[in-house]
């Protein structure tokens, strides 16, 4: 049973990580500096319990601003480049934050920050979060602020002859996503009890797109899908465990070729939606 | 000294340019950023490792051999990875290179050990006196057969069908298609090219640095990476200069800024990060995409 709980808990980590990836691929901003900010995130907040004795939430909470604003000030350059040269930029960025961490000799350096508070509690702190997530998202998708993001991502041209401000969505969905990432990892920092900067490598970033681009990224509930099936099922397949990187990339792969939109569409939202409703 | 330096660093840059290369050929020709690169160059080190283990065969035989191999890898990848994909997903080709590299890679730690590999020796250790200089023989060998296979792989571009070809498709796809370009061929074997070179460099670096790890293939490919940016993007003679420009840089930066804070693991990257802020385009001019 604790066991399964465990399992859960990093599957509710790795929802987080997926939608935190998912909210400026809204507008068509790929990053692979998720890691990244759950890196900041985890180190804020962990810096905050245990060198000031702050509690739990508030300290998670100050992880997901400190990595917010990074992720403000480091979407305004960002804005100017898009594609794979914002692709290049966030790779960039990821890896300068690890390696600042390996030398900041405050927070352990190389060796790791060890000693954090374990929070018990973590499963429904994650879930918690992934509800409140869920949502915003939800109240996001007919809003605004949500059309204007889907509009931004599926042609910037016709968004800004719309009477979009392209700059202001693309920035808040950047630091929307750094700010959820950053409480990720803060999360995840009390569940582990201990960080190193070699947690927080790309291919972490790019374990989250994994979960979000096999789930699907037309609707929000395609990340989660993601996140919850490639988090359990390796757990309960011996031969899956074993293999579990080749079996993501050849899963993502596959999913390129024949349903690059994933397996949650808006289709089989609305299909399923009809069948509640219906019965 | 600064001259030492300098002959150093262009030795680890002539193997950055190798890699570039085939980023911005690749890049030129299809606008998509290859991922899986660095992986190639990682297979590339592990082959010729283990051609020139088991065989004995030296150095300038085995170098050959493993472009072929990763030469073919590159092939398969572009098969099965990149030309079945749909053309109305513009991320496909990035996300399911991500997908080769995460199986390359973790193949890789599976059949070679998660720790590095010693290299073997294939080149006597000598110094060489040029002039008040002392260098490596093995860094000038490095740095000559990386020189002699970017003029080869300039010709084949400039002077052969292919390479025109080649040309013609970074222009367009569908006019190079119209004039009778075999654009399927072409896209093939630029693949082959560009993964061949990323071989070779490969065992260069395997032959310089003496230990290889599954896990070097993301560092080259990152600095692969910087050094495009720097040529800029698909420009490939850019991607030969720039990797030269990267590893002199790189070598002046480890001898004068302080050595307690360990800078030279970022420096290329804020390298980067400058320039796509404030010249996406390269120093020397890039394709418009």
């Amino acid at each position: 049973m604790e066991y399964i709980l465990s399992v859960a808990t990093v599957a509710g980590i790795n929802i987080i990580m997926a939608l935190s990836f998912y909210a400026p691929f809204m507008t068509g901003q790929v990053s692979l500096a998720q890691a990244g900010f759950a890196a900041i995130g985890a180190y804020s907040a962990a810096v905050c319990t245990v060198k000031f004795g702050i509690p739990y939430i508030p300290a998670v909470i100050i992880g997901g601003v400190v990595a917010g604003v990074v992720g403000f000030i480091l979407g305004i350059p960002a804005l100017r480049i898009k594609g794979i040269y914002l692709l290049l930029l966030t790779l960039g960025f990821g890896e300068i934050v690890r390696v600042i961490f390996i030398n900041i000799e405050y927070v352990g350096g190389a060796a790791g920050f060890p000693g954090i508070p374990y929070q018990e509690n973590t499963f429904f702190y994650a879930y918690g979060l992934v509800l409140i997530l869920i949502v915003c998202f939800e109240r996001l998708r007919n809003s605004r602020m949500g059309r204007a993001m889907r509009a931004v991502g599926d042609d910037e041209t016709a968004a800004e002859i719309n009477g979009i401000n392209i700059t202001a969505v693309k920035l808040k969905a950047f630091a929307a996503g750094a700010f959820i990432a950053g409480m990720g990892g803060g999360i995840l920092a009390h569940f582990q009890e201990f960080i190193e900067p070699l947690m927080f490598g790309v291919m972490h970033s790019v374990e989250y797109i994994v979960f979000a681009i096999f789930g699907g990224v037309q609707v929000f509930w395609g990340p989660i899908f993601g996140a919850i099936v490639l988090s359990f099922v390796p757990e309960f397949f011996r031969f899956v465990q074993a293999w579990r990187h080749e079996i993501y990339g050849a899963l993502l792969i596959v999913m390129m070729i024949i349903k690059p939109e994933g397996v949650i569409t808006n289709d089989s939202v609305r299909f399923i939606k009809k069948i509640f409703r219906g019965s | 000294m600064f001259i030492q330096q300098l002959i150093n660093g262009l030795m680890l840059g002539s193997t950055y340019s190798l890699v570039a290369i085939g980023y911005a050929l690749i890049f030129g020709v299809l606008g998509l950023l290859h991922f899986a690169h660095g992986e190639v160059l990682m297979v590339g080190a592990f082959m010729g490792l283990y051609i020139i283990l088991w065989t004995g065969l030296p150095l300038y035989i085995a170098l050959p051999l493993t472009m072929v191999v990763t030469g073919i890898l590159g092939m398969i990848i572009q098969f099965l990875a990149i030309r079945p994909l749909k053309k109305n997903f513009h991320l496909a080709p990035l996300l399911s290179t991500i997908g080769v590299t995460i199986i390359l890679q973790n193949l890789a730690v599976k059949i070679f050990g998660g720790y590095g590999t010693r290299f073997p020796d294939t080149i006597a250790m000598d110094n060489i006196m040029l002039g008040p200089y002392m260098v490596s023989s093995v860094k000038l060998i490095i740095m000559g057969i990386s020189l002699l296979l970017m003029v080869i792989f300039y010709l084949i571009i400039k002077k052969t069908k292919l390479g025109k070809a080649m040309r013609a498709l970074a222009e367009s796809h569908l006019t190079a298609g119209f004039l009778g370009v075999n654009v399927e061929r072409t896209v093939f074997l630029t693949f082959g090219i560009a993964s061949a070179l990323a071989g070779a460099a490969g065992v260069m670096i395997g032959v310089s640095y003496s230990a290889i790890s599954p896990f070097i293939g993301l560092t080259f490919a990152l600095k692969g990476l910087v050094v495009m940016l720097l040529g800029g993007m698909g420009n490939v003679v850019g991607a030969m200069i720039g990797g030269l420009i990267l590893g002199v840089a790189e070598v002046l930066s480890i001898t004068l800024l302080p050595t307690e804070v360990n800078l030279q693991d970022i420096f290329s990257f804020g390298i980067m990060i400058i320039i796509l802020i404030f010249k996406p385009t390269g120093l020397f001019g890039s394709k418009q995409n």
